[in-house]
């Protein structure tokens, strides 16, 4: 598959290129959508401008970086059960 | 007279009708009992119906009312499309013991009073354990073995709990408790180990991956769904399942973020939709049992379709782990599109049966001014699209090019495929035919711009964070140390040294006594031996037979005359 032309549209570079484009388009438009959609917050801090942006970013983050360090304990080769 | 009959039997004794007949026979019945089972549901009237004496007490083998007949409904849905997924299932058993395993959920639903729903209970852990066991393989057995002791265990708590709670109460009947006494909290644990909870979780991640493509369907389904309605008309509100509820939400996001093989990797997922159920049912307001209702009905759908997706991709190249897969979506595009159907909805994207379900149970925390919780279940929303809404469809059918090429399956599986594809996306957009069904009335409307936009954004914001860390999240061939370490491990090593460890002590013990009696009994015999005492003077045996004779020939002669 090393040949451009027969690899599956969506999976070559110039697509993978735009759909990074477009993803991240639609990211900045999500968080601009902010200043148009009037919040109904529940607490103080939902309130506040990009707040379900850069928490679900943050805590994604964490949560990658927890498990990672977590796998450093826990992990052991797939083969560790069979006797 | 069929508004007596308790559906769950249909399936129950129809599972034993299937080895008897052949293909053609076999395809209707396995189509048509679920279908029997669901015409059944919908014709019970509310109320107590059929119950059978036994002994001093009634077994209420039919009560219903909206929830149980919701919670039967997903489960007959299931059935039908479990079955028509697992048509071309070559191992007649792994069927017999599925239908007799949905039937019995079925029964544990409907069940009115304590005693029923054990047995019912208990079937059910025979049955699944046979799902897995049909395998055949050396593996399979072993995996089976522990899943079925780890659920008998549960079975032996929830037995203890009944007793106890009948001993307590006088009464058989089923309804809330508290755990406020020795057996309605052994009944809680019960309960809790089939929810997968912890520490007794591995049970589950352990044992349904290694069940075949169309068994691990049905097992996704049952079991830790009939402990969700079991707490929900047990302790609904019961403070300690909301954080046993948020623990296994995040342990199911970081055991499936570090797992390799795609359907373990939906196993992890499995303990952590049931954890925003549990946390709901902890929550326990109207809005939170009718979140987790309609939660466990999505989720029954959703989770299965993924699971029937994974399966297509093991059915089709026998390969299950990340590492092996990828590209795949070239060739099985109607398997990938329906796989990430079933990974949008589990991640609640707008338009999916995810989206007006799960989001019930967090507006139950925000209207409880339950900001903690509230903030972790939004995290754990995220987190779901992560490690099941985009990793499971990413590294099977995009990632890296692994010059896989196999076809979509059979006509059955696609078709299940595509039919529950649609329910997903038929809830997702007209949510009233769910909100109709379910416990409490519903106020609640989904469908808001703000909570549209912030859902969108929380998602989108999450999967670039799923691209941005893409080198740590690269699969490795490993799997993840659990608390079946415990008995898989530590126990099985530790064994042997503790029982020698035993028997030295015991050894040790007794020859400790010995010589202190011996040595007593030295002294003693040293005190009286001397000549001319009564008692000391050793006397032959056989005189003393002798005796013995002379007395009881004496005592016979007398008792005759």
């Amino acid at each position: 598959m090393s040949d451009i032309e027969q690899k599956h549209w969506l999976i070559r570079p110039g697509t993978i290129h735009l759909i990074w484009r477009y993803g991240i388009a639609i990211l900045a438009i999500l968080v601009i959508a902010d200043f148009f959609v009037e919040p109904h917050p529940y607490f103080q801090i939902d309130g506040t401008f990009g707040f379900f942006s850069w928490y679900g970013l943050i805590t994604c983050i964490l949560m990658v970086v927890f498990a990672k360090a977590l796998g450093f304990f826990i992990k052991r080769s797939d083969t560790y059960y069979d006797e | 007279m069929t508004s007596d009959v308790p559906p769950g039997l249909v399936l129950i004794f129809g599972a034993f009708l299937l080895p008897v007949f052949g293909p053609q026979i076999r395809l209707i019945l396995i189509l048509g009992l679920p279908l029997v089972t669901l015409g059944l549901i919908w014709n019970l009237p509310d109320g107590a119906g059929l119950a059978v004496p036994i002994f001093d007490y009634q077994l209420v083998l039919v009560k219903a009312d909206a929830l149980s007949r919701l919670f039967a409904t997903v489960f007959s849905i299931m059935t039908f499309a479990g079955g028509l997924y697992a048509l071309s299932q070559k191992r007649v058993l792994e069927l017999v013991a599925a239908f007799l395993y949905a039937g019995c959920a079925i029964g544990v639903i409907f069940s009115g009073d304590l005693i029923s729903l054990f047995i019912f209970w208990e079937i059910m852990a025979v049955a699944s354990t046979i799902v897995v066991l049909s395998v055949g393989s050396d593996l399979s057995n072993r995996v089976s073995m522990r899943y079925f002791l780890v659920h008998m265990f549960g079975g032996g708590l929830l037995l203890a709990g009944i007793l106890f709670h009948i001993l307590d109460t006088g009464s058989t009947a089923f309804g809330a408790m508290r755990p406020d006494s020795p057996g309605t909290i052994l009944i809680l644990a019960g309960f809790l180990i089939n929810a997968a909870a912890p520490p007794l979780s591995a049970w589950l991640s352990d044992a349904y991956p290694e069940a075949s493509y169309s068994g691990a369907v049905f097992l996704s389904a049952f079991t830790t769904k009939t402990a969700v309605y079991v707490l929900m008309r047990g302790f609904p509100g019961t403070e300690i399942l909301m954080f046993i509820g948020v623990f296994m939400i995040f342990y199911g996001i970081i055991y499936a973020l570090l797992e390799n093989d795609m359907r373990r990797i939906l196993a992890y997922s499995i303990v952590n939709q049931v954890g925003f159920m549990v946390t709901g049912i902890g929550i326990g307001t109207e809005m939170a049992l009718n979140g987790v209702a309609a939660h466990a009905f999505t989720h029954i759908i959703y989770k299965a379709l993924l699971l029937m997706s994974a399966g297509a991709v093991l059915y089709m190249t026998g390969k299950r782990k990340c590492t092996d897969l990828g590209g795949l979506f070239q060739s099985m595009p109607l398997t990938a599109i329906c796989g990430i159907v079933g990974a949008l909805s589990i991640s609640s994207f707008p338009l999916t049966s995810g989206f007006i379900s799960k989001s019930m149970i967090g507006q139950a925390a925000a209207d409880e001014h339950l900001m903690i919780v509230w903030m972790f279940l939004l995290a754990a929303s995220a987190g779901v699209f992560l490690h099941a809404g985009i990793k499971f469809p990413w590294f099977v059918f995009f990632q890296k090019d692994s010059g896989l090429r196999p076809p979509d399956p059979p006509w059955n599986m696609k078709l299940a495929m595509v039919l529950f594809a649609v329910i997903c996306l038929g809830l997702g957009i007209w949510p009233e035919y769910l909100y109709d069904l379910l416990p409490y009335p519903v106020t609640y409307e989904p469908y808001t711009v703000a909570h549209v936009v912030n859902m969108l954004q929380l998602l989108m914001f999450s999967g670039f964070a799923f691209f941005l860390m893409l080198p740590w999240m690269q699969r490795t061939l490993t799997i993840s140390l659990d608390f079946d370490w415990f008995y898989r491990r530590v126990f099985p090593a530790a064994i042997p040294g503790i029982w020698n460890s035993i028997l030295q002590m015991d050894a040790a013990m007794r020859q400790t006594i010995c010589d202190g009696l011996s040595s007593y009994f030295q002294g003693l015999s040293r005190r009286n031996t001397r000549p001319g005492v009564l008692l000391s003077q050793s006397r032959p045996i056989a005189g003393m037979v002798l005796w013995v004779v002379v007395f009881v020939a004496g005592y016979l002669l007398l008792s005759f005359l």
